[in-house]
């Protein structure tokens, strides 16, 4: 149930945005992460973005994990 | 897809399942490390991380499932307001719990008005549509679903549409944990913390744990690569002798969480007492709606009276949320307890343990 993807939010309009999956949009509420820019990658849950992705992050996690031994 | 592939490179996996063997070595001693949600066991027997870690590491599942923690008598007032002529809106997930007396699905069945949203949006849009009839959509779910809850109750209000309410059995995680390591019952060496509900409440939520009980925390996220690199954190925290958290999930998860959600949720709700199926009642865990917002509560507004619930007989799913037993252990496990012929929540839900060990559990092993 807590469940949540990263999807590339490609609109806004007010507390709405449409993000993209697989070639289909979709709506979503964007109460929670009024923040959140156009061209963000953000995670979705239940109709509504929570969080965004930071790439930074991202980067250096798969770095670090590059170099576990 | 993106930032999902990354974390499933098998070449990176190969490394850190090769560091944490050398680790789990080093501890020695068996190491029980509890993935606290429902969606990370869920990823755990789905990619077969058991079979990669070493044998001294045993992960348990806890009581992140939504739907199974919520107690029969939930069930039974949902099942209560369909007769009574509401229409019920809910995630799929709710559908096929067993209460006293039956399921959504079997209301439905019936002809009540029973609907399946996929947000709380969609039931708002329903109580829009149809002005004729009362909508009363579930709340259901932790702290991940709770502001999705929050800002549906918070648009209607706003909106003045007046036909739309919730039944709240929102819960709460942390207290939750503390529950389980007061009980004292349940032997556990770390947790592998939600990553989602981390989004909203932040990995600093989780200090109290590691600091009041010297237990280590890592907020993990639910690819491959995730909860090896959580498992690897806690071992690595467990061959030091350390008790603090650490935030694998770094790319969705900061130390204070999400302020605009954490902002609804305080708004909107208050935290109250909440019944736990398996857990009883604990103090300060769930969520109830707001005096401000009581409007939209509709067990304030139109209360019922439900008769005391009774639970299947045999049904073990309590012992199976609080770590306690693994699934194959209930003697209804399989038969005659399966996905189609449900006797408790925890067979219901994709999330729920006994569910997953159905579907994914490997042969001859469960």
């Amino acid at each position: 149930m807590c469940i949540a993807i990263p999807l590339k939010l490609i609109s806004k309009e007010g507390t709405k945005g449409w993000v993209e999956i697989g070639g289909t949009r979709r709506e979503v509420g964007l109460a929670i992460l009024p923040d959140a820019r156009v061209g963000d990658y953000v995670l979705v849950h239940a109709g509504f973005a929570i969080s965004k992705v930071e790439e930074k992050e991202v980067q250096q996690l798969l770095e670090l994990l590059s170099t576990v031994s | 897809m993106k930032y999902i592939s990354e974390f499933r490179d098998h070449k990176l996996v190969g490394r850190i399942t090769h560091r944490i063997s050398r680790i789990a070595k080093g501890v020695g001693k068996q190491i029980r490390l509890m993935e606290v949600c429902g969606t990370h066991t869920m990823a755990i027997l789905r990619y077969g991380i058991k079979e990669l870690i070493p044998p001294n590491i045993k992960l348990v599942s806890g009581p992140g499932c939504p739907v199974c923690v919520t107690p029969t008598q939930y069930i039974d007032r949902a099942c209560a307001y369909a007769h009574k002529g509401f229409l019920i809106a809910t995630f799929g997930d709710m559908m096929r719990v067993p209460g006293s007396e039956g399921s959504l699905v079997e209301e439905k069945s019936k002809g009540r008005k029973v609907r399946v949203v996929y947000s709380a949006m969609d039931a708002l849009k329903l109580a829009k549509s149809f002005p004729e009839e009362k909508v009363i959509l579930l709340g259901i779910g932790f702290e991940t679903t709770a502001p999705t809850i929050a800002a549906s109750i918070s648009v209607a209000k706003e909106e003045g549409i007046g036909n739309f309410m919730v039944l709240c059995g929102h819960k709460l995680i942390p207290p939750a944990m503390k529950a389980l390591m007061e009980s004292g019952e349940v032997r556990i060496n770390g947790f592998l913390c939600p990553g989602h509900v981390s989004t909203i409440i932040g990995s600093r939520a989780y200090e109290f744990l590691a600091r009041d009980y010297d237990i280590p925390c890592v907020v993990t996220g639910f690819e491959p690569l995730d909860i090896l690199q959580g498992v690897n954190l806690l071992i690595s925290q467990i061959y030091q002798g350390e008790a603090k958290v650490e935030n694998e999930y770094a790319r969705v998860v900061t130390l204070k969480g999400n302020p605009a959600a954490r902002g609804l949720l305080k708004k909107v709700f208050r935290v109250s007492d909440s019944q736990w199926r398996g857990m009883g009642i604990i103090k300060d865990s769930g969520f109830s709606i707001a005096k401000d917002y009581s409007r939209y509560d509709v067990q304030t507004r139109y209360p019922v009276e439900v008769i005391p619930s009774r639970e299947k007989e045999g049904c073990r799913c309590g012992e199976v949320l609080r770590g306690l037993i693994e699934p194959r252990e209930c003697a209804l496990f399989r038969n005659p307890c399966n996905p189609s012929n449900p006797f408790g929540p925890c067979m219901v839900s994709i999330e729920g343990a006994c569910n997953i060990h159905y579907r994914f559990g490997h042969k001859g092993k469960l």
